[in-house]
């Protein structure tokens, strides 16, 4: 009770109609920069962080909420009208969602997303206040020792669990981590890897960072192999849900929150494992007594409206981490930690019992934000797949010009551009050579905070190693990570079968003797978060 | 550790003899470098007192490291590992990389660098953004010069007065 009481006062604060307005604008401007081809909510997150710079805290993270729900409900619309998902999380979205778009079903699909997303993220939302605070108590406990594991297994888990190769995730990791030494060393104030520049000496700001990486380089790797024909967009009505798809839908969507709120507080690479189960779960239910397999593969609304909803409660729960531990556990979290880090607010368990205040106003400003994404958007759904017309070109200088701005906005010095321009072209590089983003975001962010928890306990044990695991959290902490590590390769092998199994279904059996033989590439693809080989089986078995 | 977990995703058997990906043995080049380099600055370092870690215990770990995960990706390669580049909505990886392009948008934000604090934001934004669009192909340089400098005008007024972050006005102070 204690919690809604707090939760109400959040609401209060949130409420009067000036910071409303941010909230609207923030949801606005998350939308409208989500939609656009090619950004995904991190990106989003990155490109909008300068807007709230002149702002207070409170209406910074007012700011933030509009513009995270907004990234994300962009980021839908997007991978139903286009097909061609921008990120991971979308993937299973983008399955059945295009195949209803083009079965003339695109404002159905949009519904059940925008209405899914606000069932989720409400209930999600609803769920982080009731158990950050508890973890949080706990977590003010958290010796070094014990935080020192918990971010040892948070770095290995997403770099592991996630993407095809472990060794491309452990290189990205270590990249991050280097970047993270960049500046003075916090106890002795020594220089560390400034290369004698005096701009590097205060460290790199995370900002400049992630948006080099993130925007920067996704534009400089779409400019390296632009699509010249450009993809096809379906054209959307007023979205609305009829009574039989209302009827269809809510199930899909509690048990995809039900998926995603879980699997979004674990350091397992956010939305797509549970979108993937939401996906595979809601096939088996329709097609259960079914002789004709039902819809999917053909448009089935509950293959929108369950992994759609499994994603938003994902993102909600990606913030239980992030708010009673300060541990990042996505990209989207690794930015917007960064954002605190920009108030003066240090990541780590203190964060939701020295700032309560605006951990709640965070909190209650989502939960109007998903509202307010309801209301705006759904009138507004026909506008927004207008933007997916915008050239190309023109798009993209978009993209640099925001990213150019907001990197000289942060110190007003031409060197951060410069900067911008070295983390955009290795960015670049880490998407030619298959290194994922996500490890070395966590690494930039977590480094730091790792040295000084790992010197933290050692000088607490007087330089004996074995205080590292002084604790017996720490000890428990160390034999997680060693279970996740031997059963991986379970994991992987579990994952493929039942990607493939998707793949087969999806071609409704035509493809079912190759599938068998392209089970290593059509997992790569998923997990790389680029479906192409599943799509199209998919989208050759609807046109038979 | 990883070059064991890695081999199920190299499976040689299931692809008809894979093009071995050489560039990837200039990442792995550049990566040791950084390492190696990383381990280096480290033993500069002087150790401070009452601190049993000291600064260098944790970048000889991550230059190590750095450099170890380097070499598995050199032996990776070697062994026909290969890359998963990154798709996209609007990309198309079947061509080959349009590095002219690259090379472009890379002259235009050295441009903006070089004359951001000269000219002022609301200028060289415009022609960051008309030289962006020019460099990707779109041949209606007018329309974008007008687009640019909308954007970039509104995004001066924006920050300058919505936000409080001073901008360079630079030839334009007083005009604007």
């Amino acid at each position: 009770m204690d919690n809604l009481g707090l939760l109400w006062e959040g609401l209060q604060a949130a409420a009067s109609p000036m910071n409303l307005l941010y909230a609207a604008v923030g949801v606005l401007l998350g939308t409208f920069v989500g939609v656009l081809p090619g950004i995904g909510p991190a990106m989003a997150i990155a490109l909008l962080l300068p807007v709230t710079y002149g702002l207070g805290p409170t209406q910074a993270f007012i700011m933030f909420a509009g513009l995270y729900y907004g990234g994300m409900y962009g980021g839908s619309t997007t991978s139903i009208l286009l097909n061609t998902p921008g990120e991971s999380a979308s993937v299973m979205t983008a399955l059945e969602g295009n195949l209803m778009a083009r079965a003339g079903r695109a404002a159905q699909a949009l519904a059940t997303a925008a209405v899914g997303s606000f069932v989720a993220g409400t209930i999600g939302t609803l769920l982080v206040a009731l158990f950050a605070p508890a973890l949080a108590d706990v977590a003010v406990e958290i010796g070094a020792p014990s935080y020192f594991a918990l971010m040892v297994l948070a770095l290995v888990m997403t770099t592991t669990v996630l993407g095809a190769s472990p060794l491309r995730g452990f290189l990205a990791l270590f990249v991050g981590l280097t970047i993270g030494l960049v500046g003075l060393d916090l106890n002795t104030g020594q220089p560390r890897l400034t290369l004698g520049i005096t701009q590097l000496v205060d460290r790199l700001d995370i900002v400049v960072v992630a948006v080099g990486i993130f925007a920067l380089g996704e534009a400089l790797w779409v400019a390296a192999h632009l699509r010249r024909k450009p993809a096809q967009v379906i054209p959307v009505g007023q979205p609305w849900l009829g009574r039989e798809d209302l009827r269809r839908s809510w199930k899909p969507w509690l048990r995809g929150t039900a998926y995603g709120f879980p699997f979004g507080a674990l350091p397992a690479g956010g939305a797509e494992l549970p979108t993937f189960l939401s996906y595979v779960t809601e096939r088996r239910l329709t097609r259960r007594g079914r002789k004709d397999g039902g819809e999917f593969g053909r448009g089935a609304i509950e293959g929108v409206a369950g992994p759609e909803a499994a994603n938003n409660a994902s993102a909600a729960g990606m913030l239980v981490p992030m708010l009673a531990l300060g541990l990042p556990v996505t990209a989207t979290a690794s930015v917007m930690l960064s954002a605190l880090q920009g108030y003066g607010i240090q990541p780590g368990p203190q964060l939701m019992t020295e700032h309560a205040d605006l951990v709640w106003t965070l909190l209650a400003s989502l939960l109007l934000g998903n509202l307010l994404l309801l209301v705006l958007n759904l009138p507004l759904a026909p506008l927004w797949a207008k933007l997916l017309r915008i050239p190309r070109p023109q798009l993209y200088a978009g993209i640099l010009f925001f990213a150019c701005l907001g990197a000289y906005a942060t110190n007003l010095d031409p060197f951060d551009i410069a900067l911008l321009l070295g983390f955009g072209l290795l960015g670049m590089a880490m998407r030619r050579f298959g290194l994922p983003v996500l490890p070395l975001i966590l690494g930039v962010i977590l480094g730091p905070l790792m040295e000084t928890k790992l010197r933290e306990a050692l000088t607490i044990s007087g330089g004996d190693p074995a205080g590292l695991v002084d604790e017996p959290l720490a000890v428990a902490i160390y034999v997680v990570l060693l279970l996740v590590l031997l059963g991986r390769p379970l994991l992987v092998r579990w994952r493929s079968r039942a990607e493939a199994a998707v793949a087969v279904d999806g071609a409704d059996g035509a493809v079912g003797a190759d599938a068998a033989r392209a089970e290593g590439t059509d997992r790569a693809g998923v997990l790389a978060g680029t479906p192409g080989t599943t799509e199209t089986e998919g989208t050759k078995g609807a046109g038979r | 550790m990883s070059t064991q977990v890695d081999s199920p995703e190299t499976a040689p058997a299931t692809q008809p003899a894979p093009r071995p990906d050489r560039a990837q043995y200039g990442l792995a080049a550049v990566l040791l470098v950084v390492g190696l380099y990383t381990i280096y600055d480290a033993t500069t370092l002087e150790a401070g007192f009452a601190d049993p870690v000291g600064p260098r215990v944790f970048p000889l770990a991550i230059g190590a490291g750095l450099a170890v995960t380097a070499v598995l990706l050199a032996v990776a390669a070697a062994r026909g590992s290969r890359p998963q580049p990154e798709a996209g909505e609007d990309v198309d990886l079947s061509g080959g990389t349009d590095w002219p392009t690259v090379l472009k948008l890379v002259a235009v934000i050295l441009l903006t660098i070089a004359t951001v604090n000269l000219l002022g934001w609301a200028i060289s934004g415009a022609i960051l953004f008309a030289g962006a669009a020019w460099a990707l192909g779109s041949r209606t340089l007018v329309r974008d010069v007008i687009v640019g400098l909308v954007l970039a005008v509104g995004s001066w007024y924006g920050f300058v007065v919505g936000l409080g972050i001073p901008l360079t006005p630079g030839v334009l102070d007083g005009i604007l």
